[in-house]
């Protein structure tokens, strides 16, 4: 049971950074309404971050990674979670046998 | 009892409301949080570390998106400014539930590190019909953890006897988990937009520069497309 000190430091980082998201609205509440690009662009920051995180498998690995993250989103429209992630994962493993 | 003293009658109820309703979300986190625990520990995390982390941050995207990045030695300033741009969103949900809340100023800073998607949307729900008290808000708050520190803790215990992730497949689980989480923000042109910029940048980047620089760069650069996207509409609707 053994704490890196640079994944220590690393993992407070994103606790300290995580916890003053969590209270900023505290201060701000009732003032911060965005709208029009503002607003727009405050909204686009979670699928915009999520698809940067898988973009190296999706699109930068091999082709069994690109069909697969292809057929998942086809998944993803009309499955639940858990459901596409089942299949995406038996995508990637029966396209990595293939190709 | 409850016609003997209605005020603890009333907080009894809101903590057994507040445990119904986060029931299905804990329960969705267990395999989530297997699933992070494992990579993790197959990117050289130890249990204790997983078990620290899900503590201290206790946000499962951000903790996500960190893992997929992770390398040794860890790149503190990389993976704070990834879980600064992952958690942004809390700002304005924060901003919206804080002004419901029925506790002390005080207490507000203890029961906000417990803000998640899905307290913050239970919370949300509950406030349209009354208010959202203490005991409801930490009723949950005290559900939640225990299912995402546990079975994270857990699969970074149980991750490596089941060796390579790659043979089953499930490097591949949260690149799927991602996918689906992005599906549900929608199909709007704006969002396709985002979507399709952020990805493009960031798999170029990652090519040239390697991680974790595609993350910041990728989004950054699909905010940037959602601001100059959504100009144009809003123009539109502006002038029929």
């Amino acid at each position: 049971m053994s704490v890196d000190p640079v994944t220590f430091a690393a993992i407070l980082a994103m606790a300290l950074v995580t916890y003053a998201t969590r209270i900023a609205g505290l201060f701000v509440a009732d003032r911060l309404v965005l709208t029009g690009r503002a607003k727009a662009a405050f909204d686009a920051i979670p699928p915009a971050v999520l698809m940067a995180v898988i973009a190296p498998t999706a699109l930068a690995t091999g082709w069994a990674e690109t069909i697969a993250a292809g057929i998942t989103m086809l998944a993803a429209t009309r499955l639940p979670l858990l459901a596409t992630i089942a299949i995406g994962v038996a995508a990637v493993v029966l396209l990595r046998m293939v190709l | 009892m409850d016609q003997a003293n209605p005020l603890i009658g009333r907080k009894w109820t809101d903590v057994r409301d507040g445990v119904r309703d986060v029931a299905p979300a804990a329960i969705a986190a267990l395999p989530i949080g297997l699933l992070f625990g494992a990579i993790a520990a197959a990117k050289g995390l130890s249990a204790a570390e997983v078990a620290l982390m899900s503590t201290l941050v206790f946000a499962g995207g951000a903790q996500f998106a960190a893992i997929e990045t992770w390398v040794h030695p860890a790149p503190v300033a990389a993976l704070a400014f990834s879980a600064l741009l992952i958690n942004a969103r809390h700002i304005l949900m924060g901003a919206s539930l804080a002004p419901k809340l029925r506790v002390s100023r005080g207490r507000k800073f203890v029961a906000m590190h417990f803000l998640t998607d899905e307290t913050w949307a239970l919370a949300e729900r509950r406030a349209v019909d009354g208010p959202v008290t203490g005991a409801y808000w930490f009723a949950m708050a005290a559900v939640l953890p225990v299912a995402w520190i546990g079975s994270s803790s857990l699969g970074a215990v149980l991750g490596p006897l089941l060796g390579d992730p790659a043979r089953l497949g499930a490097d591949f689980a949260f690149t799927a988990l991602f996918i689906g989480l992005i599906a549900s923000f929608g199909r709007a042109r704006v969002t396709l937009v985002t979507i399709a910029v952020s990805g493009a940048v960031a798999a170029v980047v990652y090519r040239i520069a390697g991680a974790p620089w595609h993350v910041a760069a990728g989004a950054l650069a699909g905010i940037a497309a959602a601001y100059a996207a959504a100009g144009d509409g809003a123009r539109r609707e502006s002038r029929p």
